[in-house]
């Protein structure tokens, strides 16, 4: 873009920039710019979109989409309820795993456990997972978690079936392989991130309370975490995320029946697998309920992410100064 | 001086470039907009002028694997003719064909009198061939099921939820059911597969009429129902799930050996859904002047209840010749040759003189 840029020995350090520089600043500075824009642009489109296509649903059906039960195109009634439900449960579960797993692993790898170079290695592989296509999970699922699963599910089932979370029998999808698979989905964002914010932890803080006589124990769980709890709480979120808007893995292990149970081997369905099975060969009137539901969906995902950045603001408030 | 040579020089490039891309577009215009051939008389498409016309498909995905192999020998021997085909699913092809996206659409059911009216009659419906339903199971002890027309319909409600419940045990003597929970499995995407599974469904079980009813997604009532996408996806789940039966095309089941059910058809006998029992199905059934044949509960003592024809929808008029010409030749095809393909790919060939009828049905095309 700047060919004089490339011969600056023959010119005085200090020159005004050449007609080019200023040219390409402009420019540049424009497309950032325009960029910047588009994605507002992009995401208010998307927004105007699907609002438009779900306005009539929403007038016709209003709250009782909602807290209907019944999705029944040859009717014309449609109802969300369960597929709500299981967009919830199966993403708690996820959660909850995924967390779990994901803060330990982001700790291993970033506390100096291992060696610099498994380290790296690890980090790796982890991210990897997210590389992995949802297909792929689906299929896997089917084949190898779903047989897996099925005698403890069994067992359980047997010994313990006044439990409300073992109270079905586990035929073959259903909302335990769903949210296993959801939760190996989501744990490379979960990580990453909790590993990048345990990372920007100044290392002086640490230094300074072993400095006080700390143990390593005290100071991961006094120091480490507490400060890097912020970008952890938002890895948490954007897992969270992530987990509402999964589809096809979803589609192929949650079973697609419109009934929510608290039982974890009972099929279920989310909302992002109802949208992927029957936009297709939706009529008219379905597709309106369908954006309707999309629209839903939209709404849960952003109150997450709003609650849950307003809980960061709050939780790092205290730490401001460390940093 | 040297950057202004530089700066030449990739105004040259740009230059050319846009040069080539306008030559490009000139080069393909004629084959996309298929602007009438100029000259070219009643001949048939074959010795027109070497421009190539693309054919747009879209729909139904069980006779997907037929039709693509059909249009892939028809362009080899017709070069200048190439037909593309898009497995979106019934409705999607009835929809992208009313809507004018596509030059010929493809469904598992034959198109509504409301579907129609939106098309403003400007099509035919061709049956191209023909296909059933059959009902997989995962029993690894049981080699032959039996099931009667209340059992089946009794699971698909919900009803009967256990391998040993007497309805299905009173038909089958000798066997030893388990007494494994039943996992009806249906299909979770809307389907002209479903269509003609529920239509059957109603047509033979009152209580089926007035529950879910036909469609090509309906409310399962089972609780323990599951749902996979596409035939595949229900293949894969009754394969991988003990206790489960799900509906299937039967090309699905042919090639991943799985066991099927014998029904009971509407004679009171038990027959095993092969192609010869599929086509005396048909055989019952006397195709209308409009070639839309629902075959909801054939008659017969050796039919297999379950089968339905695949209609190829197609403009009454292109308003453009070599369009028209194409697809007629294209049709004359699949209809002669083509039909020698049907059942090596597991699929029914049309009988003698239901082909003569479409050949005929196809003929009027403008």
């Amino acid at each position: 873009m700047t060919p004089s840029a490339a011969t600056p020995p023959r010119l005085p350090v200090a020159r005004p920039p050449t007609a080019w520089q200023t040219g390409a600043n402009v420019v540049f500075r424009g497309l950032t710019h325009a960029f910047g824009g588009a994605v507002v642009v992009l995401l208010a489109g998307i927004v105007f979109e699907v609002l438009r296509h779900a306005s009539p649903a929403v007038s016709k059906y209003g709250a009782g989409f909602v807290s209907g039960s019944v999705w029944d195109a040859n009717r014309n009634e449609f109802g969300i309820l369960p597929e709500i439900g299981g967009t919830l449960y199966t993403s708690f579960w996820a959660l909850l795993l995924a967390g779990f797993l994901g803060v330990t692993l982001a700790l291993v790898l970033s506390q100096g456990f291992l060696h610099r170079r498994y380290e790296v290695v690890m980090k790796n592989v982890v991210e990897l997972l997210a590389a992995i296509p949802s297909v792929v999970y689906g299929l896997w699922g089917i084949f190898v978690l779903v047989p897996l699963l099925r005698p403890g599910a069994a067992w359980l089932n047997d010994h313990f079936p006044n439990f409300p979370l073992f109270a079905t029998r586990l035929s073959g999808p259903g909302i335990l392989p769903a949210s296993l698979v959801l939760a190996i989905m989501i744990l490379p964002t979960v990580t990453a991130v909790s590993r990048e914010a345990m990372a920007a932890v100044p290392p002086r803080l640490a230094a300074a309370a072993y400095g006080l006589g700390a143990t390593r124990w005290e100071v991961i769980f006094r120091v480490t975490l507490p400060t890097a709890s912020g970008g952890i709480f938002g890895a948490l979120v954007l897992g969270l995320g992530r987990a509402f808007g999964e589809t096809m893995a979803l589609a192929m292990l949650a079973g697609n029946a419109p009934n929510f149970s608290w039982s974890l081997f009972s099929p279920g369905n989310t909302l992002a697998a109802l949208l992927a099975n029957h936009f297709p060969e939706a009529g008219e009137f379905e597709v309106g309920a369908l954006m309707y539901a999309a629209l839903v969906l939209l709404l849960i995902t952003l109150a997450v992410n709003v609650v849950g950045s307003l809980i960061m603001v709050r939780a790092t408030a205290g730490l401001r100064g460390l940093r | 001086m040297r950057h202004l040579d530089r700066s030449v020089r990739t105004l040259f490039a740009l230059l050319s470039l846009t040069l080539m891309l306008m030559a490009g577009c000139k080069k393909g215009a004629p084959e996309g907009s298929g602007a009438p051939a100029t000259g070219s008389e009643a001949t048939p498409a074959k010795a027109a002028e070497p421009s190539t016309v693309t054919l747009q498909g879209s729909g139904a995905s069980f006779p997907a694997p037929l039709y693509s192999r059909w249009f892939r020998e028809f362009s080899t021997k017709n070069p200048h003719i190439r037909v593309n085909y898009q497995a979106t699913g019934s409705g999607a092809g009835i929809k992208a064909f009313t809507a004018g996206q596509t030059d010929f659409g493809a469904s598992d059911s034959a198109m509504t009198d409301e579907e129609l009216k939106q098309a403003h009659g400007n099509v035919v419906l061709l049956p191209m061939t023909a296909g059933h339903i059959v009902l997989a199971y995962n029993l690894p002890d049981v080699k032959v099921l039996k099931l009667s027309r209340d059992a089946y319909a009794g699971i698909f409600l919900g009803e009967i939820t256990n391998w040993n419940d007497p309805r299905i045990a009173s038909e089958n003597p000798g066997v030893k059911l388990p007494a494994t929970a039943i996992t009806p499995v249906n299909r979770s995407d809307g389907s002209g597969t479903t269509f003609v599974f529920t239509q059957h469904l109603s047509a033979i079980s009152e209580k089926w009429k007035k529950g879910p009813g036909t469609g090509k997604s309906v409310n399962w009532p089972a609780k323990a129902a599951v749902g996979g996408a596409k035939n595949d996806g229900v293949a894969a789940l009754v394969q991988r799930t003990p206790g489960a039966i799900g509906y299937i095309e039967y090309v699905f089941a042919a090639t991943s050996n799985q066991p099927t059910a014998m029904l009971q058809n509407k004679a009171g006998k038990y027959v095993a859904p092969t192609p010869e029992a599929a086509a005396a199905a048909l055989s019952h059934v006397e195709l209308p002047a409009d070639l839309r044949a629902w075959v909801t509960d054939p008659e017969g003592d050796d039919s297999y209840p379950i089968a339905t024809y695949t209609w190829l929808l197609a403009k009454k008029k292109y308003g453009d010749k070599t369009k028209a010409d194409s697809i007629k030749a294209l049709l004359k095809w699949c209809l002669g040759d083509g039909q020698a393909l049907s059942k090596e790919l597991h699929y029914l060939p049309l009988p003698a003189n239901v082909t003569e009828k479409v050949q005929k049905a196809a003929e009027t095309i403008e």
